[in-house]
């Protein structure tokens, strides 16, 4: 099964990936597959975008039309090649820090416009790639290189941030979730607008260690622990849930999407002409 | 064949139209004070061709989406100014080192910073050519005229697409805001390239082999069924991440020797009142227009001054410059800016003739008359 998978939608010449033993993005990279050839969606249709961290990586392997771009650019970039050619299915894969830092006004701008693009955070709650400073998702008074005594940021929600943004299609879910990660992706593939899912993903190597997670395994489990389905919280009152975060669809609306939005245009003087 | 429509028309809708006629199909931009025009025109022309315009969050994304929208197959266009020519550098560098075609206008405006936003400056010179960080190839030419910004936007386009680079089109706000009259060729009379395209079905191919007997790799757009990587990353033959050093090396020299091994092909000057010229006022963009009027009036009090037009900026007409050196007892370089190009020229002539910079900073014009000043001073 699995192997039918890699040799359907991976670049095999190009494995192993750079990332960590314990690290949780091969999951999210996986769902993401998964995800495609559940679809049955035609290869040359594919657009996998990244920006620039471990996240960004992922479209290397994957075998489609994928574009590597500039750290934080990658929802700009793909929203040239989304405008210039809508029958591509247009996938961005991202980081808390590309998507929500340098990236957060495209974050922000993109949802606005409800563009048909997809996008899969790979949440680990840190900067990976350059050694362990906190991220706009490091959660407060948790430590990281560049927060040493604790950080005193407040953490961006991601998924409130876009859904307010004017996302149509809002989720989270999380790699100790894996079957559950890759639904959540298939739904949002298939909205027709922006569509965003927070996957929470792990970095023992760096937000571990930092803050004394202990193994990948025991982070996997506080992810399986500490993740309430959004249908259960909805019945939990607020002291069953501290220390807790919400997995499930936030968002599934149908709202004009922007490049039919751009075609209405070009076809209202095609008619005129 | 019948007549050449006339129209009175502003540099920056020349821009447009000669963008247009080179077969632009995508624009992605923000608005910025001298350039927004050309923001204005695409976004009214493009849709009713079956193009694609979109006003961006900001300036770096104006120049990501236009990367994009060359990736997906069309050709794509941004424009700025200065300040926003400063943050489209670093997407600039990558369509550098990716080989993504697409052409940057900057209407140039007097810097730095905000500085004088609706005054004239010819001030992103050294920017143009070394705003990204690494060593990259760079082409930018500087128009004059209304009508030679509507040429040289189609020449942009065509270096773009031939050589697989970013083009920089530096006009400056004399000319981005002048109005003249333009006769408009019909498109019978344009020369439009376009870019190297693999065979559909290739099995063997490459997105970043150079294929004998050609200057670069065949560029595929995403969607026609050839499932490559672009990335940002040194790269090797297939487009995938290397930190090999030797591929690394090849690379560069590689994108750099596109651009100076065809230096003729790319160079493009003009001279005139050069046959007895004992000296020389070297001018582009705006600018030129003051020195040109500045030797006609030399001449006619009889002094054997020449004028070159610079209008491929960068590379820089090395070989040009460095034989009037040998011809001239002077050459001096009227700018916008205080002697940017002027260094480069004393760069180029390497102390066979004195260069005199005649910059200027106050947000106005250099005046034909500054300019002849200073040629009697000299001579």
């Amino acid at each position: 099964m699995s192997s039918q998978l890699i040799k359907n939608n991976f670049r095999y010449d190009r494995l192993p990936h750079i990332w960590c033993p314990g690290c949780g993005h091969g999951i999210a990279m996986k769902a993401l597959a998964q995800a495609i050839e559940n679809l049955g969606w035609d290869k040359k249709e594919v657009c996998v975008i990244s920006g620039i961290g471990c996240s960004s990586r992922a479209p290397g392997y994957l075998d489609f039309n994928t574009l590597h771009t500039t750290h934080g650019r990658a929802l700009a970039f793909a929203t040239g090649v989304k405008l210039a050619n809508p029958d591509l299915k247009v996938i961005v894969v991202t980081g808390d820090g590309d998507c929500s830092a340098i990236g957060g006004n495209h974050l922000i701008h993109t949802a606005r416009r409800n563009i048909d693009i997809t996008t899969i955070v790979f949440n680990n709650n840190i900067y990976g790639m350059t050694g362990g400073q906190y991220s706009p998702t490091t959660p407060t008074t948790e430590f990281g290189t560049t927060a040493p005594f604790g950080n005193i940021d407040k953490p961006f929600d991601i998924c409130k941030l876009v859904e307010a943004a004017g996302a149509t299609y809002v989720a989270r879910g999380t790699v100790y979730h894996a079957n559950p990660l890759t639904k959540l992706i298939e739904k949002a593939l298939l909205n027709k607008g922006f569509s965003l899912v927070d996957a929470i993903s792990i970095c023992p190597t760096y937000y571990g260690r930092k803050n004394r997670k202990g193994t990948p395994v025991h982070m996997m489990e506080y992810l399986k622990d500490a993740a309430v389905d959004v249908k259960a919280a909805a019945k939990l009152p607020a002291e069953k849930l501290e220390g807790k975060f919400i997995i499930g669809e936030f968002k599934n609306a149908q709202e004009p999407e922007y490049t039919e939005e751009y075609q209405k245009i070009i076809e209202r003087f095609k008619k005129e002409r | 064949m019948k007549n050449r429509e006339i129209r009175l028309m502003q540099g920056n809708e020349a821009c447009v139209e000669g963008a247009l006629a080179a077969g632009m199909k995508f624009y992605a931009g923000y608005p910025i004070t001298p350039s927004t025009e050309i923001a204005e025109f695409c976004a009214q022309r493009l849709p009713l061709i079956g193009g694609k315009f979109i006003q961006m969050e900001d300036e770096i994304a104006g120049m990501a989406a236009t990367i994009g929208g060359s990736l997906a197959g069309l050709k794509s266009m941004t424009a700025t100014s200065g300040p926003g020519f400063s943050l489209k550098q670093e997407n600039l560098g990558y369509a550098a080192l990716a080989e993504v075609p697409c052409v940057v206008v900057d209407v140039q405006r007097a810097g730095p910073s905000t500085g004088l936003p609706t005054a004239p400056s010819q001030g992103d010179i050294m920017q143009a050519r070394w705003g990204t960080h690494g060593d990259h190839p760079v082409i930018a030419l500087s128009p004059t005229s209304v009508r030679e910004t509507y040429d040289l936007t189609i020449k942009c386009f065509n270096l773009a697409e031939k050589y697989r680079t970013p083009v920089l089109l530096m006009l400056d706000e004399i000319v981005g805001h002048m109005r003249e009259k333009i006769e408009i060729p019909h498109p019978e009379e344009l020369e439009i390239y376009d870019r190297l395209k693999p065979e559909v079905g290739d099995e063997n191919f490459k997105a970043y082999r150079v294929e004998e007997g050609q200057i670069v790799p065949a560029m595929a757009a995403f969607g026609e069924g050839f499932h490559f990587h672009v990335t940002g990353l040194m790269h090797d033959e297939f487009g995938f991440p290397s930190n090999d050093s030797e591929v690394a090396d090849k690379l560069l020299r590689r994108i750099m020797n596109k651009v100076s091994d065809h230096i003729d092909d790319i160079v493009i000057y003009e001279e005139e009142f050069m046959e007895d010229a004992e000296f020389v006022v070297l001018a582009y963009g705006g600018t030129y227009r003051s020195a040109r009027s500045a030797v006609k009036q030399a001449r006619e009090q009889g002094l054997k001054v020449g004028l070159f037009k610079a209008i491929t900026i960068w590379p820089s007409p090395a070989k040009q410059i460095k034989e009037l050196a040998l011809k001239v007892k002077g050459i001096l370089v009227p700018e916008l800016n205080l002697g940017q190009y002027a260094e480069e020229v004393e760069r180029i002539v390497a102390g066979k003739t004195p260069v005199i910079s005649l910059g200027k900073v106050n947000g106005e014009a250099i005046t034909p008359n500054e300019i002849l000043d200073k040629i009697r001073e000299v001579l």
